[in-house]
């Protein structure tokens, strides 16, 4: 257990971390906003990679082939928005038929199960072999930074919009949204393509990093995601009020996410376990909220349902 | 302002638990009418405002609000005509969002939304003065999350939402019920205080028959899906409670068991 492989491992973990922090800010999206935990998304983030890889394999320009991600993606939150929305199906099943049906359309978009791409011979954005010896400017850390607060600045901006706000209350309040001739369908429709949509430019990154995209890529992407809003949420929610903030404090989580698991690889865990482990931490989390009110009678007052009946 | 023609709903159709919900129920409102709600668990009050207001759809009957058929609208596209207040304090408020973002929804009520910025500076101000009608404190907590308001202030909050636009129909579902007397009284004063100023034709279902009798120029009375009392006018103003016992005795052919309904 030497403590500078630790301290070498943390660059990279690190990087993961913002990666998956874009995927972290799409569950965020659905899950806390939109008030529906979406599973489409251990499929869309291969979608993305998938896409991404494939463009650049065949000669495209990586920045168009990161926005095909992205609108790729998008439809398959719509997709799922559509399952849920158009044919009445609960939104958890939805997203799990997304995915299934996912498996298939991410094998036909690589042709196989794994495509592998070479830094060496095409142009990426990021990628694993930059983050030593490079200028600073080409190094993942840097780069997915820049992307994680432009992408913060944009839903920050949409979120205050009339539409944005629409979105909000329609996961905040669905009968008061349509109360208020707010089409409650389209904006849920819409949450989870913008959620999809980030997820898919997650996985174009993370494909570019890893050098390979893969159909197994996206497994447990929900638990990952999940893990660090809760991490993100935890650590900074007394710093952090502003919803631009808090979106910032989810990718913050993500980051601490890999950390901790690269100590825990460190301190020499069976690997194998990595996933069970990430789950009951996830579960044990999400299990608080319903202890404190079993014990104590109150969640957190100021959030969803709180308030009294009488005056 | 309002016609319901022949309006039928049958919940839970062929199952043991088919409920006649709203029977062949018709009911005209002019403009400018405030009228009172009144009746027994079940009689179909609030059934008659979600038909209105489009939660479901009707199975027979045509709903035709200010001139335009709105039967086969959906919830979202009927809600430019409609101002409603719900009984649960919790429904008309979104909990997360502030007291100007709760109002700005409402103000754009029934209108396209874009990527115009979802509250601006000049609302901010006017919100303020409205919210000062209310007497709660309201406007000098404009960033507050509802969630974090009483009952009573969440169901003003909401009636100010509700005629922020002037609304074609006022739909008040029993809105006071979950509110402590003082309370409950504090709202129907403010409710009266808007309905007035504004002239907004108004529906408001109360189990209260103190208050049913008190405000509005109609009342009408319902049972298992039907208006058994109509009373307006004149008769509406020397109206009293025990006058509403026997008329409903009279025309039920049964006495008025529900002590809620009687006391409030």
């Amino acid at each position: 257990m030497n403590i500078l492989n630790l301290l070498n491992a943390l660059p990279g973990a690190v990087s993961q971390g913002l990666i998956w922090g874009i995927t972290a800010i799409g569950i965020y999206i659905t899950y806390r906003i939109l008030d529906i935990a979406d599973l489409t998304v251990d499929g869309s983030l291969c979608t993305g990679g998938a896409v991404c890889i494939m463009m650049v394999l065949s000669g495209q320009n990586i920045y168009i082939s990161m926005f095909a991600a992205t609108l790729a993606g998008m439809a398959t939150g719509f997709i799922t928005g559509v399952f849920h929305t158009f044919m009445g199906i609960p939104p958890i099943l939805a997203g799990i038929l997304s995915q299934l049906s996912l498996y298939s359309i991410n094998l036909k978009i690589m042709g196989k199960a794994n495509q592998a791409i070479n830094v060496d011979k095409y142009h990426l954005l990021v990628s694993l072999r930059y983050i030593k010896g490079v200028p600073f400017y080409q190094n993942p850390i840097f780069i997915v930074t820049i992307c994680i607060i432009l992408l913060v600045a944009l839903l920050y901006w949409f979120f205050g919009t009339e539409l944005g706000c629409a979105l909000r209350a329609t996961g905040c309040n669905s009968n008061m949204a349509r109360a208020q001739g707010i089409n409650t369908n389209f904006s849920k429709v819409l949450g989870l393509m913008i959620s999809n949509g980030l997820v898919g430019l997650s996985g174009a990154l993370l494909s570019q990093y890893q050098g390979f995209a893969d159909i197994n890529m996206g497994r447990g992407a929900i638990v990952i995601g999940l893990a660090a809003v809760i991490i993100g949420e935890a650590a900074f929610k007394r710093i952090f009020h502003n919803f631009g903030f808090k979106l910032i404090g989810v990718a913050l989580g993500s980051i601490l996410y890999y950390l901790v698991l690269q100590v825990v690889i460190w301190l020499g865990i069976d690997t194998d376990l990595l996933k069970l482990l990430s789950a009951l931490v996830v579960a044990f989390f999400l299990g608080i909220p319903y202890w404190k009110k079993k014990l104590f009678g109150t969640a957190n007052p100021a959030l969803k349902k709180g308030g009294t009946i009488n005056a | 302002m309002l016609e319901m023609k022949n309006v039928t709903k049958v919940f839970n159709p062929s199952t043991v638990n088919e409920k006649l919900a709203l029977d062949n129920f018709s009911l005209t409102l002019e403009d400018g009418d405030f009228v009172t709600v009144i009746g027994g668990n079940g009689a179909g009050k609030s059934t008659m405002m979600n038909a209105i207001a489009g939660v479901w759809p009707i199975d027979a009957g045509q709903i035709i609000i200010d001139g335009t058929d709105v039967t086969k609208l959906s919830e979202h596209k009927r809600a430019k005509f409609l101002g409603r207040v719900f009984q649960d304090p919790m429904t008309g408020t979104a909990a997360s969002m502030g007291i100007e973002e709760n109002l700005a929804l409402a103000q754009r009520r029934g209108r396209s939304r874009f990527l115009k910025s979802g509250i601006t500076r000049k609302e901010r101000e006017e919100y303020r003065q409205k919210l000062q009608i209310l007497g709660l404190g309201l406007e000098d907590r404009l960033t507050t999350k509802v969630g974090l308001l009483s009952g009573g202030q969440r169901q003003a909050l909401t009636l100010l939402m509700a005629t922020l636009q002037k609304p074609k129909l006022l739909l008040l579902d029993e809105h006071t019920a979950a509110l402590d007397p003082k309370t409950a009284a504090k709202v129907l004063e403010t409710t009266e205080y808007i309905v007035t100023r504004d002239m907004l034709t108004t529906l408001m279902i109360t189990h209260n028959m103190k208050d049913a009798i008190a405000h509005g120029n109609r009342l009408i009375m319902l049972m298992d899906g039907k208006i058994i009392l109509d009373i307006r006018g004149e008769e509406k103003k020397k109206l009293t409670v025990e006058d509403l016992l026997h008329k409903f005795e009279a025309a039920s052919g049964e006495e008025f068991a529900n002590d809620k309904v009687i006391l409030g």
